[in-house]
């Protein structure tokens, strides 16, 4: 893998972005507001005349629910990088095996994706904490603590996700993790109630996926509350995941794109 | 002077199937090489090697004398490549498609743009540069796709069954521009299972059947050496061709059965056609041609190269 392969591809996801970018922006941007609004300020009201969670006392729910929202927000963005994209260059329209016919190779490729995941990724959080700021839920401060989470959480789906669509070769199985997957992971991994709400062997199951980890931190960083375990022990557990994810996803790229 | 590509018993297999067995030849600098042959005879793991994007299995083979093995991102540097599929970004434009694949060679973007003026006119895109890729015709996609791989000004070009799955008119349009390559000096290797195209373009080529080369020549030289000058093609109604099998053997130096037709290999067809009449038969149609590749084909494997 060769530095300018890296950038080289960066640049072209970033010229096939420039087709898109006003509709995505604005969907980063009204996403996490309709959520922020329903959620955070409609459904709070109630939730904030009960007593609060343990450890949350005093704490409206719209602020408990913003960092939360904003890495689980970042791991869905990370889910859609790490799939479709990948896909459609494997098969549909196989721009990958081009950019592996030139230098670029299949590690620049592979770079270049992570790289240009992780640009979209903090294009999302950073989206989400400024919309969160402006509804008064977090501060602005926070927002900048929350990036670096946002795009360590945004990695972390990306690589194992990216490593998984490799040898697909339609979307049944796609479909199936983000039903399966990713939904339920958004919703019980922590980020609108505890987990401790949970029953016990689902606060197991939660405890594993990437996304309680980020929500961990986020709060963490963005609230001041301690987290489940150390900071280094859930950035430990990400980076792992990033890691693996992208050695497995290397080696089953280099599979099919050079066979 | 150094050939482009050598290949020494260079050989692919994927588990158990052996694709390439242990083939040999050479391109020299400024000649139009083809690789002719019916689909799976190898001709695409062979292209993919000289591309160095997939490895080899045994065997040697050198692209500008450089190992595949080792120097794969300086030999993908000196070559374009022209896949089968045209694998274009189709929600991008003509102009942007050449762009970013300029990016991907490292080019300056002002010498990007310099040669999308000029590549833009040869793939004949001027009034579509700006347009999605998606709507452009199947010959329109094919012209960009090699004008993306002429981007870098390749050395080497590699053409990956340029013209199947277009129409006649934009098979000859395609025809016209790879020949205004090859007048440019740009060597080209190109594979096909069209014995015209392989006729017309290439200036020396090999016959390649189940993963080997069976035969290897210019394509003048193949068909003298394989085959007679003339070809009498002979049809008959339906069920009359086997009893007529024997009597026919007797016309012409060699005779080949085919399902609808019977090819008779001569010097003379048409005193072949006067024995075909003088012994009884009535076929139905007769057909005097020259002999192609086909034919040195069907005579070297049996087989016709598409069915």
């Amino acid at each position: 893998m060769q530095v300018p392969g890296v950038l080289r591809v960066v640049e072209a996801d970033a010229i096939a972005y420039r087709r898109v970018w006003k509709g995505s922006a604005f969907s980063s941007f009204v996403t996490p507001a309709l959520f922020l609004v329903a959620m955070g300020l409609g459904l709070g009201s109630l939730v904030d005349r009960g007593a609060g969670a343990p450890g949350f006392e005093g704490l409206s729910y719209v602020s408990f629910l913003a960092p939360g929202l904003l890495v689980a927000s970042a791991m869905q963005s990370g889910a859609a990088q790490g799939s479709f994209p990948v896909i459609a260059g494997m098969k549909w329209t196989r721009t990958y095996h081009s950019v592996v016919a030139s230098p670029v190779g299949t590690g620049g490729l592979l770079g270049g994706h992570f790289i240009w995941s992780g640009l979209r990724v903090l294009m999302v959080s950073v989206i989400f904490g400024a919309v969160a700021a402006a509804l008064g839920a977090i501060s602005p401060v926070a927002v900048l603590a929350l990036a670096p989470i946002g795009i360590l959480i945004g990695l972390a789906t990306v690589a194992p996700m990216t490593a998984f669509t490799a040898n697909r070769d339609n979307t049944e199985a796609l479909t199936a993790v983000f039903r399966f997957g990713i939904t339920p992971m958004y919703l019980f991994s922590g980020a609108f109630f505890p987990i401790t709400q949970l029953p016990d062997w689902l606060q197991a199951v939660a405890t594993l996926t990437p996304l309680w980890h980020a929500v961990e931190l986020a709060r963490r960083v963005a609230l001041g509350y301690d987290s489940a375990l150390p900071a280094w022990q859930h950035v430990g557990y990400l980076v792992l995941l990033i890691v693996v994810g992208a050695a497995m996803a290397y080696r089953l790229f280099a599979r099919r794109l050079n066979v | 002077m150094q050939p482009l590509v050598e290949a020494t018993d260079l050989t692919k297999r994927f588990g158990d199937f052996t694709a390439v067995d242990s083939i040999g030849f050479s391109v020299a600098s400024g000649e139009v090489f083809g690789f002719l042959g019916p689909n799976g005879a190898g001709k695409s793991s062979t292209m993919r090697m000289i591309g160095a994007v997939s490895p080899v299995t045994s065997g040697r083979l050198r692209v500008f004398g450089l190992d595949p093995a080792t120097d794969g991102r300086r030999i993908r540097s000196r070559l374009g490549v022209v896949p089968q599929d045209d694998s274009l970004d189709m929600e991008l434009s003509v102009e942007e498609n050449l762009y970013i694949y300029g990016r991907y060679y490292d080019l300056p973007r002002r010498e990007i743009r310099a040669r999308i003026e000029e590549l833009i006119d040869f793939a004949q895109l001027g009034e579509r540069r700006t347009s999605r890729v998606d709507p452009l015709s199947g010959g329109m996609k094919r012209r960009l796709t090699i004008a993306r791989g002429l981007i870098n000004r390749p050395d080497l070009l590699l053409l990956d069954e340029p013209t199947t799955g277009l129409d006649p008119q934009a098979r000859h349009v395609l025809w016209d521009r790879l020949y205004r390559l090859k007048q440019d000096g740009v060597t080209q290797i190109i594979t096909t299972h069209y014995m015209d195209e392989a006729e017309q373009l290439c200036d020396r080529l090999v016959i390649m059947d189940r993963g080997r080369i069976v035969a290897g020549g210019s394509p003048r030289s193949l068909i003298e050496t394989h085959s007679t000058r003339e070809v009498l093609e002979v049809r008959f109604p339906v069920g009359e061709l086997e009893a007529a099998g024997p009597t026919l053997q007797k016309t012409a130096d060699r005779v080949e059965l085919l399902a609808d037709r019977a090819l008779l290999y001569t010097s003379d067809a048409d005193s072949a056609l006067g024995e075909v009449h003088r012994l009884g038969l009535r076929p139905e149609s007769a057909l005097v041609r020259r002999s192609t590749l086909e034919d040195v084909f069907l005579k070297l494997t049996g087989r016709t190269l598409v069915d």
